[in-house]
C-alpha cells in the first residue's frame, strides 16, 4: 500500500513538473524539449500546497488540517513518503533552529500560529529539543500583539524579540548600507526556517521571503528608498544569513494583494495556502505572479502599472548576487 | 554656586519635557471613545503614539506614503465589541486636510461603499476608513460576522464626535 501510494505520487510530481518543464520550453519540440525535460529535477522547485476547508466552517486555520497541508507540502518537497523523514533531511539534532516569522503586519496579516505550531511539532519529531526551537521576530511586544506566547528559558519552544537580546554591535553590509544583526541570528540559531507571509508591499511591490529579512537588522527604515533596491537582495547576501538558511515556508493562508504590508481587510483574501521553496528568489517571483493574478482578478493595476514593480527580485537574481532565479523556466511549480 | 545654576536649568527642562509628555498623552487620549461611550465597544488596549520619525516602528513598508503625504502621528489602540469581535483603531494626524485626501485618495476602492462619516468614507465588511479635516481614520475588525459592519460605523461615529470637539 505505500509503495503504491509512493508511487502514485511521485508519478504525479513527476507529471507536473514536466508539465513545467513544457511550459517551460515554450513548444519547442524534440532534444531540447527532451533535454529540460530531464534537467527538471535541477530547476529552483516552488511546492504550493492549498486546502480549501483549511478553515473549516469557521474564521480560525484549523490546526489539524494546517499539519496535514503542511506535510503534504514538505513531502512533496523533498519527495518523502513520511514527513519525519523530511524533516530530518533538513536538521539534526542538537541544532538550534530559528523560525523567523513575521509579526509586523500585525494581526490578520501576520505569520499564521496553527503553522508555527505545526513546523515546531515536526522539528521536535525529527529530534529539535524543544528549548532549541526559537520563534522570533524584531520585537516581542509585536509577537505577543499578534498572539504568540513569549517564552524564554525552561524547556520549552523560546519565544520572543530581538529587543530582549540586543542587535550585535558591530555593523555588517553587503552594498551601501550597515546594519547591526539581531543576535538571535548570530549567536542563537544554527539553522533559520524562514516564515514570512505572502503580502503586497508599498514599497517593494512585494513582501514574501527576501523581504522578511528585514527583521533581523536594526534599521530597516534605511533600506526602504528605491522601491527596497537592491538592499532586500544587498541583505540577503550577508554570511550570517546565507549560510543559515535552510528553508522557506510561506504562510498563504490569508494573503494581501494591495495596501500592505499591514493588515486591510478589504485588500486581503483567504487564499489556504502554504509555499515551500529552499530558493527564495524563485518563491517571491512565483508569490508575485499569485498576487498579480489576484489584482487583476480585482481590476487592480499591475505592480508595474502602479509604479512599483518587485524589480528587488531581478536584483537578487542577477550576476552580483546570485541568491536564486527569477527566470520562470528555471522555476518548476508544483501544485499540491 | 555655578553648578547649582546649572542642575535648576536641566531641572527646568526636565520639567518642561515631563509636561509637555503629559500634555501630549492627555490629547492623544481625547481622541479614543472610552469604554462604552459607544455602544457594546470597550476600549482594550493602551494608546501608543509613534511620531512621523519613528513611523516605521509601527507601518514599517507603508511609512514612507504617509510622510510624503505630510503625516505628524498616529495613535492607535485596541477594541472589543461585545466581547466578540476584536479591533484596532489608528487616527493619524496629518500636516493638513489634503494630506489625509491624498491618503484616503490613494487607496483602491475595492468591495467597499462609501457611507456618511467626516468628511469622506469607505466601508467594508471589516473596515472604515474616513479622513475629517487632518486626521484619517482607519478602523480595522480581526472577525466578520452580520454586525460588523454596523458596528465598525457606530465606533466610527464615537471617534468623529471627539475629533469634531477638538
Amino acid at each position: 500500500m505505500r509503495t503504491m501510494r509512493s508511487a502514485s505520487r511521485r508519478d504525479f510530481l513527476k507529471k507536473c513538473v514536466t508539465g513545467a518543464a513544457v511550459l517551460g520550453a515554450g513548444g519547442r519540440m524534440g532534444v531540447l524539449a527532451a533535454a529540460e525535460e530531464g534537467a527538471a529535477f535541477a530547476k529552483s522547485r516552488v511546492v504550493i500546497a492549498r486546502d480549501a476547508m483549511l478553515r473549516g466552517t469557521g474564521a480560525t486555520v484549523d490546526s489539524r488540517r494546517m499539519l496535514t497541508l503542511l506535510d503534504r507540502a514538505m513531502q512533496v518537497f523533498f519527495d518523502r513518503d513520511n514527513p519525519h523523514e523530511t524533516w530530518k533531511k533538513l536538521v539534526r539534532p542538537g541544532e538550534t533552529v530559528g523560525l523567523k516569522v513575521n509579526a509586523l503586519g500585525g494581526r490578520g496579516l501576520s505569520s499564521n500560529l496553527q503553522l508555527v505550531e505545526a513546523i515546531c511539532e515536526r522539528l521536535q519529531e525529527a529530534g529539535i529539543e524543544a528549548s532549541d526551537i526559537v520563534v522570533w521576530d524584531r520585537d516581542s511586544d509585536e509577537l505577543e500583539h499578534v498572539g504568540f506566547h513569549i517564552a524564554t528559558g525552561g524547556n520549552q519552544v523560546q519565544c520572543f524579540g530581538t529587543d530582549r537580546v540586543d542587535y550585535e554591535q558591530e555593523l555588517v553590509m553587503h552594498g551601501s548600507v550597515g546594519s547591526r544583526l539581531s543576535k538571535i541570528l548570530t549567536q542563537r540559531c544554527d539553522v533559520l526556517i524562514n516564515v514570512p507571509v505572502l503580502k503586497d508591499h508599498d514599497g517593494a511591490g512585494v513582501s514574501i521571503a527576501l523581504k522578511n529579512m528585514y527583521g533581523v537588522i536594526h534599521n530597516p527604515n534605511k533600506y526602504h528608498p528605491n522601491g527596497c533596491n537592491p538592499y532586500i537582495a544587498d541583505l540577503n547576501m550577508l554570511p550570517e544569513i546565507r549560510t543559515k538558511m535552510r528553508l522557506t515556508i510561506c504562510d498563504a493562508t490569508t494573503a494581501c494583494f494591495e495596501g500592505g504590508p499591514g493588515y486591510k481587510p478589504g485588500y486581503s483574501w483567504k487564499n489556504n495556502g502554504l509555499m515551500v521553496s529552499q530558493d527564495p528568489v524563485a518563491l517571491d517571483y512565483t508569490g508575485w505572479q499569485i498576487i498579480e493574478r489576484k489584482r487583476a482578478e480585482k481590476g487592480l493595476k499591475t505592480l508595474e502599472g502602479d509604479k512599483r514593480a518587485p524589480h528587488y527580485i531581478a536584483t537578487a537574481a542577477d550576476a552580483q548576487h546570485r541568491l536564486g532565479t527569477n527566470d520562470p523556466r528555471r522555476i518548476a511549480v508544483v501544485e499540491v | 554656586m555655578k553648578a547649582r545654576g546649572v542642575l535648576l536649568v536641566i531641572l527646568g527642562v526636565a520639567l518642561l519635557l515631563d509636561a509637555s509628555c503629559k500634555r501630549q498623552a492627555g490629547t492623544e487620549q481625547s481622541l479614543f471613545p472610552v469604554s462604552n461611550q459607544v455602544a457594546g465597544w470597550a476600549k482594550t488596549g493602551d494608546i501608543r503614539t509613534f511620531e512621523a520619525a519613528d513611523l516605521w516602528k509601527y507601518i514599517d513598508g507603508e511609512a514612507e506614503r504617509y510622510l510624503k503625504a505630510g503625516v505628524q502621528r498616529v495613535s492607535t489602540t485596541d477594541y472589543k465589541f461585545e466581547n466578540k469581535v476584536d479591533a484596532v483603531v489608528d487616527i493619524y494626524t496629518m500636516g493638513n486636510a489634503p494630506g489625509a485626501e491624498k491618503i484616503f485618495k490613494t487607496e483602491p476602492s475595492v468591495d467597499v461603499r462609501p457611507t456618511q462619516l467626516g468628511d469622506e468614507a469607505r466601508l467594508s465588511s471589516q473596515s472604515l476608513v474616513f479622513c475629517k479635516g487632518a486626521y484619517l481614520v482607519r478602523i480595522v475588525a480581526f472577525e466578520e460576522s452580520p454586525e460588523t459592519q454596523q458596528a465598525l460605523l457606530q465606533l466610527g461615529q464615537g471617534v468623529e464626535l471627539r475629533l469634531a470637539r477638538r
